[in-house]
């Protein structure tokens, strides 16, 4: 039996991970891929303290890993598909087998939210994208749309004009949700052109995006914007379905936990993306990691008679 | 040693289309992060399928044209192939058991 299972192997289930093999616990993190969560999706991070110049997604997790496995945290690459919270020992059933762990940490993340329109399902993979360092360079020259008005979207449509030849920000309202720098970046790039107060209702093409249908929220004018691509910002669906049902989510499905990361079952504990929370960064990530794996800690020491 | 080929735009029809057993294809690139996540369940399945199933992966930086052919817009995207047809297609990272089950149909 293991002390302690972590299930994601984002920035804080790797930053629990780390604590957790440093305190000599016997921890197994599990990962349905390999290491990496959102962040790896992110060309580079410029937000995260102890990199004055910045470093990329995908290096930053590769150093937690790193960090995590020279304590001993173990990694596996399964994936959970049902949880028995009921009893002290928690069981978790993946595609390989059947784990038993003292306490549990989840660090599932969160998944970029679809916006459920017309053509989108369809033409995913044929020019609809939620990823734009791993799509945008097939958009060099060509014309592509950015919906959603919040830091990601900014910084995402930033990213593209390294590509595209065009790159529209269609966002609801008539100003942004994201950070004044990353707005006035925007502002500055000449390839960027705001599409305000509209939304879109349905995505144009068979085999390729021909273009976007949109309406003006304001206006109730309708419109067709010819675009080859577009990419999706508009927020985030917390990875929760395993312990719906088991523990108290909010309304959007975020898990509740109170700011020692605890949950209502004892022994387990939530951190990262997947929590009910304000601000979704790797900062913010990383102390809950922190926190879930040192409170895990002190339940361990409590059930084991505090010796 | 790994058992994933790596296949070119110039290897692509032989390898591929002309091969005996099914194959899949992964669409990656070096700077697609969500392609290294899904990289080691592929070398994983590569070495389960061996003789049965060809797993390949291509570049899509080095190899322009076959990216082309197959409109890829995504990657990671996995495209499966039974007697030179598609027969699948996969977009963006999916976990080792998704990718086993449709390895399966194609036996």
């Amino acid at each position: 039996m293991e002390d302690l299972v972590i299930i994601g192997g984002g920035p804080a289930g790797l930053t629990a991970g780390l604590y957790a093999s440093r305190a000599k616990l016997k921890t197994l993190l599990l990962e349905r891929l390999a290491p990496g969560g959102q962040i790896i999706t992110t060309d580079w991070v410029e937000n995260y303290p102890g990199f004055p110049d910045g470093i990329s997604g995908y290096d930053l997790v590769e150093k937690m890993k790193q960090q995590a496995e020279r304590f001993g945290l173990l990694i596996q690459s399964q994936e959970v598909q049902k949880l028995d919270l009921a009893k002290d020992k928690k069981v978790i059933l993946t595609d390989s087998g059947t784990i038993e762990a003292r306490a549990l940490i989840i660090a599932c993340g969160a998944a970029p939210q679809k916006l459920g329109i017309e053509g989108e399902g369809l033409l995913t993979g044929k020019g609809v994208s939620y990823c734009a360092t791993c799509d945008g360079p097939f958009f060099r020259d060509q014309t592509v749309a950015v919906i959603g008005g919040g830091d990601t979207a900014v910084e995402e449509a930033i990213y593209l004009t390294r590509f595209a030849s065009k790159v529209y920000i269609i966002h609801r309202r008539d100003r942004l949700r994201a950070i004044q720098l990353l707005q006035e970046r925007a502002g500055k790039e000449p390839k960027i052109e705001f599409i305000w107060d509209t939304v879109v209702s349905k995505i144009t093409g068979d085999t390729a995006v021909k273009g976007l249908e949109m309406k003006n929220v304001k206006t109730g004018n309708l419109s067709v914007l010819p675009v080859e691509g577009v990419f999706m910002f508009i927020g985030y669906v917390p990875n929760s379905d395993l312990v719906k049902g088991s523990l108290p989510l909010d309304d959007w499905g975020f898990i509740k936990t109170g700011n020692d990361m605890t949950t209502e079952i004892p022994g387990v504990f939530a951190a990262g993306d997947v929590r009910s929370k304000a601000l979704r960064q790797v900062a913010t990530a990383v102390g809950e990691g922190a926190t879930a794996a040192y409170m895990a800690e002190r339940y361990l020491e409590g059930i084991s008679g505090g010796s | 040693m790994s058992d994933l080929l790596h296949v070119t735009d110039a290897s692509f029809e032989k390898e591929i289309l002309q091969s005996e057993i099914p194959a899949v294809v992964d669409f990656w690139a070096e700077w697609c992060g969500p392609c290294k996540m899904v990289a080691p369940v592929l070398d994983e399945l590569a070495k389960e399928y061996k003789g049965k199933i060809k797993i390949a992966k291509l570049n899509v930086d080095e190899n322009r044209q076959t990216p082309g052919k197959f409109g890829i817009r995504n990657i990671p995207t996995l495209i499966f192939f039974k007697n030179g047809a598609v027969s699948q297609t996969i977009i963006g990272a999916h976990p080792k058991s998704h990718i086993d089950g449709e390895l399966k149909k194609l036996l």
